[in-house]
């Protein structure tokens, strides 16, 4: 695996090896939910041939204060059912899922119910709206299940209804709404007891691409305000770039590469995880700080950029500036030198097409 | 050209020679025709025996319950007949308008007047307080056994077969165990109306829990729901239609089971008006009590299934909502102003003698007038069915022809020539169609010679039990077997003979006539509007009233019996077959018709192969209907195990009444189970799913 960027902050949620089987006697491969073993691919291995599913295998990463976590994987590599054994619908058959430090495995299920009312968000692919409630009471049912009275629901509801911008429908029922609008809903319902945790199974799979991309950004936007700590759950590797602080790609129910979207393109641990960068138009993806190189020649007379510019927005100044751009950090020092060389030498690693027969 | 020929074709060959051979042992070995007399297992004896035992030694127990139970009906009918029937009526028209809308209302108000000026107020309100008592009874109960299945794999394991069982058996075999238990009275009606209502309920309840999707359960547990939250307010709120669907079927069976269970008498409720007006042959009078039956069964039915209906339509249920205070108070208002108005006019109180009306006189003498005017074409209808079908059915060629019956006596050159001629349409079908259909012929032209009661009951055992098993695989086979066994040992094979013999004619007569139609009306909107509420009026119609009007012309007899078995049994017919043909994929629909089908071709080639696994589920359900409407036939003079059953009750000897409707509730569900499985079959070919 490669190197995770250096944690900004504390860690909110955290899975320790995560297992989880489907079978006759899951229990029967780890000594007391102990999921730290050995050799996990070996145990994968011997219990598949022993007429047992393994959904999820060793699964660990930390999720980080007001940070989005991406996982991403194909259908059936087990990112949904990570998901699930975080918030506890499945439950795992091995490891520790540790929220603020404590296992929520080991809590009882009273307590559970406490941490779902209070701590935990989620939202749904399929929406998992409730038919027979309008728009509000579907926000509000989940103020209504711990007690709290009709007006005050109402109007903690409200403040979400202007949040996920669905003002004006509070009382259309789900099947009257467009696809957006009923994820509007679930996203509002699962920020209305205000979570500190906000776990997303595939939130915009179900819609259709001009609307997932206008319900991206006001994911983002919704995040820019609220900063809770997200799990997000994507079959989209694209989707994933968007939204990612952190991602990690999932196969056969095992991590296969945690880090930044730009470490999983520049370093990819094995063709698996190549073959989802192929298609990612690299330029960008890759920021000047990426392509700067080492300067070994006065920056006298260069121009300046920040370290995050995008590659693709420089294209036009370096086609022009044979001597390139001093690229800079947020302090101000200077990092390094991109060249018009460097940003083709980048994007040489990212193309899959043969290369042509150069004649001499 | 032999390799259409598989295993499957030898064994049905060789099956129709063991046949042959049986039939021609026949007259030589007497148990092959009737099974020994001393060999009869004596179980409707130690049915009795154990019944005896019971009424001794628990009687008191039952009686109590008996004595509980009696208080609620009675509590109700009080309030029901001491309400001015203005009062009642108002009400239930608001419930309708509540339910539906106006035309309900309406519809509503003009049944009320019906029962009202007709003179069957108070009996109409009697049946009502039993349906009302029996009904939230079975809804509990069966709502409790329903969340019990599914929440436990075993509980259901165990209940499904109950309710097979319970809704199967026809009713007058259990009546007489609940009347020997329970004592004579209304109770018995109750306990009866319960037992036959709660299993739809059961079914409901398992099939709306089940489908509530997952995602919606798992957001409500992430909404923080606790076990019951997550059971009343996620499950139980998603599953409500499919819950409501099920109180109005459940409150349908109710219905027909208190008209059926007044056959008991002592109820003077409406079913027991119409079966004493049959019973003294007054036609008119029968009908028009019918008629409220009928009305009761479809305001009914119009108000729960409106209720469940706009229980799924949650916008208008939203607007409705705010208008749910001003309905209690409209509600109040009304039921005090028709009180008090009562009270000043007493029409509107009891319904005075002398302004009642009715035509039932009238209808008697023009009755009368259509039997005398037109007796010879009755009786020409009546003979040529009987002659022609009807009884080389029964008795077989060989015992129908003569020259009273055909007007020739049957030769052997006929039967020679008769054997030909079956031998090579089976061949042709063999060489031009498949094995399969030319097996069919073959079976077909030896039970249409033979007739069906004078088969051995060897060789039907064998037919019936591999055809099953060909069908449906190693358990149905073995199910139809020991199923049939049960039959043959306990003696009663001849007249289940008769039962299969008068239902299966009713149920070709059905499925060819319902088909037909179904086909007209799924190309044709105008005959499918006119088609449909004939349907539905059938279909909530009690069974006792479907009778009435061929009683009225044909007299008491097996065709009469026939006939309602097939106005009854053509519903399904018609509605599969139509539901089917307009429900098929668009996709091989506009591929066909740009491969330049014809009209027939389409019909032919595309639409109604593509739509016969629902057909075979209409076969099914017409199947289903034809043994419900046998059962009630046999009140107008059949002589199957309907006709068992039916005695066993009016003799009181339970045993016999009830192995008779054991054997009836085999004979359906082994028609059930094959026909399904072969509707499957079918499926799984053309890989199109129903539902």
């Amino acid at each position: 695996m490669t190197s995770e960027a250096p944690a900004r902050k504390d860690v909110k949620l955290s899975c320790r090896n995560v297992w989880k089987i489907y079978g006759e006697k899951p229990a029967q491969f780890f000594e007391a939910g102990n999921g730290a073993v050995d050799s996990p691919v070996a145990l994968s291995k011997t219990i598949s041939t022993s007429d047992h599913i393994v959904a999820n295998a060793d699964v660990s990463f930390d999720v980080h204060v007001s940070e989005i976590f991406v996982i991403m994987g194909l259908s059936g590599s087990g990112k949904s059912t990570i998901v699930r054994c975080i918030s506890r619908l499945v439950e795992p058959t091995a490891g520790e899922v540790l929220l603020d430090g404590e296992d929520v495995l080991k809590k009882s299920d009273a307590e559970l119910i406490e941490i779902r009312r209070h701590k935990m968000g989620m939202v749904f692919q399929s929406f998992g709206l409730m038919p027979h409630l309008n728009v509000i009471e579907n926000i509000a049912f989940p103020l209504k299940l711990q007690g709290i009275g009709g007006r005050e629901r109402y109007a903690q509801a409200e403040r979400v209804i202007e949040l996920v911008g669905l003002q004006g429908r509070e009382s259309n029922f789900p099947n009257e709404l467009s696809g957006g609008q009923q994820q509007r809903v679930g996203i509002a319902r699962s920020l209305a007891v205000e979570p500190e945790v906000w776990l997303l199974d595939e939130p915009f799979s179900a819609l259709d691409p001009l609307i997932r991309k206008k319900m991206q950004d006001e994911f983002l936007r919704i995040q820019s305000v609220l900063h809770k700590s997200i799990v997000f759950i994507t079959h989209d590797f694209q989707e994933a770039l968007r939204v990612a602080d952190r991602m990690a790609i999932m196969r056969d129910g095992a991590i296969v590469q945690v880090g930044r979207p730009v470490d999983l393109i520049l370093n990819p641990v094995d063709d698996y995880v190549r073959e989802f960068t192929r298609d990612v138009p690299w330029e960008s993806v890759l920021c000047a700080a990426d392509v700067a190189e080492a300067a070994d020649s006065p920056l006298k007379g260069l121009g300046r950029v920040a370290a995050d510019t995008p590659i693709d927005s420089l294209l036009g100044y370096l086609g022009e500036n044979a001597d390139g751009v001093a690229v800079e950090a947020a302090d101000g020092s200077v990092i390094g030198v991109a060249r018009a060389a460097n940003v083709v030498r980048a994007l040489a690693n990212g193309c899959d097409t043969a290369p042509a027969q150069v004649r001499r | 050209m032999w390799e259409r020929f598989d295993r499957a074709f030898y064994h049905w060959f060789a099956i129709v020679l063991i046949t042959l051979a049986l039939i021609v042992a026949q007259p030589h070995f007497n148990w092959l025709a009737t099974y020994p007399e001393d060999l009869i297992v004596p179980f409707a004896d130690w049915l009795n025996a154990i019944m005896d035992w019971l009424v001794d030694y628990l009687g008191w127990l039952f009686m109590g319950v008996s004595w509980l139970l009696e208080w609620p009906i009675k509590g109700v009918r009080l309030v029901l007949q001491a309400l001015p029937w203005s009062v009642t009526g108002f009400l239930f028209c608001l419930v309708a308008y509540i339910a539906s809308g106006w035309r309900l209302a309406l519809f509503t108000l003009t049944s009320c007047l019906y029962m009202v000026i007709i003179g069957y107020w108070p009996e109409s309100m009697n049946t009502l307080s039993l349906v009302a008592i029996s009904v939230p009874m079975a809804i509990l109960f069966g709502f409790g056994l329903g969340v019990w299945a599914f929440y436990s794999r075993r509980a259901e394991r165990a209940i499904m077969p109950l309710l097979d069982i319970l809704q199967t058996v026809p009713a007058f075999a259990y009546l007489l165990l609940i009347l020997m238990l329970f004592g004579f009275g209304t109770v018995v009606g109750l306990i009866a109306s319960v037992l036959y209502s709660f299993p739809p309920m059961v079914r409901n309840t398992i099939v709306g829990l089940r489908r509530v999707p997952a995602e919606v359960i798992e957001s409500g547990l992430m909404s923080g729901a606790t076990g019951r939250q997550l059971f009343w307010q996620v499950r139980v709120s998603n599953a409500k239609r499919q819950l409501l669907l099920g109180v109005n079927q459940a409150t349908m069976a109710s219905l027909s089971m208190v008209i059926i269970a007044s056959i008991i008498g002592g109820t003077a409720d409406i079913g027991w008006e119409v079966l004493s007006q049959i019973r003294k042959a007054q036609f008119g009078e029968s009908l028009l009590a019918g008629l409220v039956i009928a009305l009761m069964a479809m305001v009914i039915d119009r108000v729960t299934s409106g209720l469940a209906t706009q229980s799924g339509d949650y916008e208008k249920r939203n607007r409705s909502q705010s208008l749910r205070h001003y309905k209690v108070l409209i509600a109040c208002c009304g039921f005090v102003a028709f009180y008090v108005l009562a009270k000043f006019i007493p029409a509107l109180e009891v319904w005075p003698r002398e302004l009642e009306f009715s035509p039932a006189r009238g209808m008697n003498e023009s009755l009368t007038y259509l039997i005398v005017n037109f007796r010879t074409e009755i009786e020409t209808i009546k003979t040529l069915a009987f002659f022609f079908v009807m009884l080389p059915t029964k008795i077989g060629l060989q015992g129908s022809v003569s020259p009273f019956t055909w007007g020739f006596e049957l030769q052997t050159w006929h039967s020679l020539s008769y054997a030909a001629g079956m031998t090579l349409i089976g061949a042709f079908c063999a060489y031009r169609v498949n094995t399969h259909v030319a097996i069919f012929v073959l079976l077909f032209a030896i039970f249409f010679y033979f007739g069906l009661t004078k088969m051995p009951w060897p060789a039907l055992l064998l037919i019936y039990s591999f055809a099953a098993w060909r069908i449906g695989g190693t358990r149905l086979g073995l199910g139809t077997f020991f199923g049939l066994g049960f039959i043959v040992v306990t003696g009663i094979w001849p007249e289940a003979m008769l039962s299969v013999y008068l239902c299966s004619i009713a149920v070709i007569i059905s499925f060819i006539l319902g088909a037909g139609l179904g086909i007209w009306a799924a190309g044709n909107d105008t005959v499918s509007a006119i088609l449909r509420p004939i349907n539905d009026t059938l279909q909530t119609m009690p069974l006792f009233v479907i009778l009435i009007p061929f009683v009225m012309i044909f007299k008491i007899g097996e065709f009469t019996a026939l006939l309602a078995i097939v106005a009854y049994a053509i519903v399904p017919a018609i509605r599969y077959t139509e539901h089917g043909l307009r429900n098929l994929p668009e996709g091989v629909i506009e591929a066909a018709q740009m491969m330049g089908c014809s009209n027939r071709q389409m019909l032919w080639s595309v639409k109604i192969p593509l739509a016969l696994p629902v057909m075979m589920l209409g076969l099914n359900q017409t199947i289903m209907y034809g043994i419900a409407m046998l059962v009630i036939a046999a009140l107008v003079g059949t002589n199957g195990l309907e006709q068992i059953v039916y005695i066993g009750l009016s003799d009181g000897n339970f045993g016999v009444g009830l192995i008779a409707g054991m054997g009836l509730a085999i004979i359906a569900m082994i028609a059930d189970r094959t026909t399904q499985a072969w509707s499957r079959k079918r499926q799984s070919i053309v890989e199109v799913r129903i539902w």
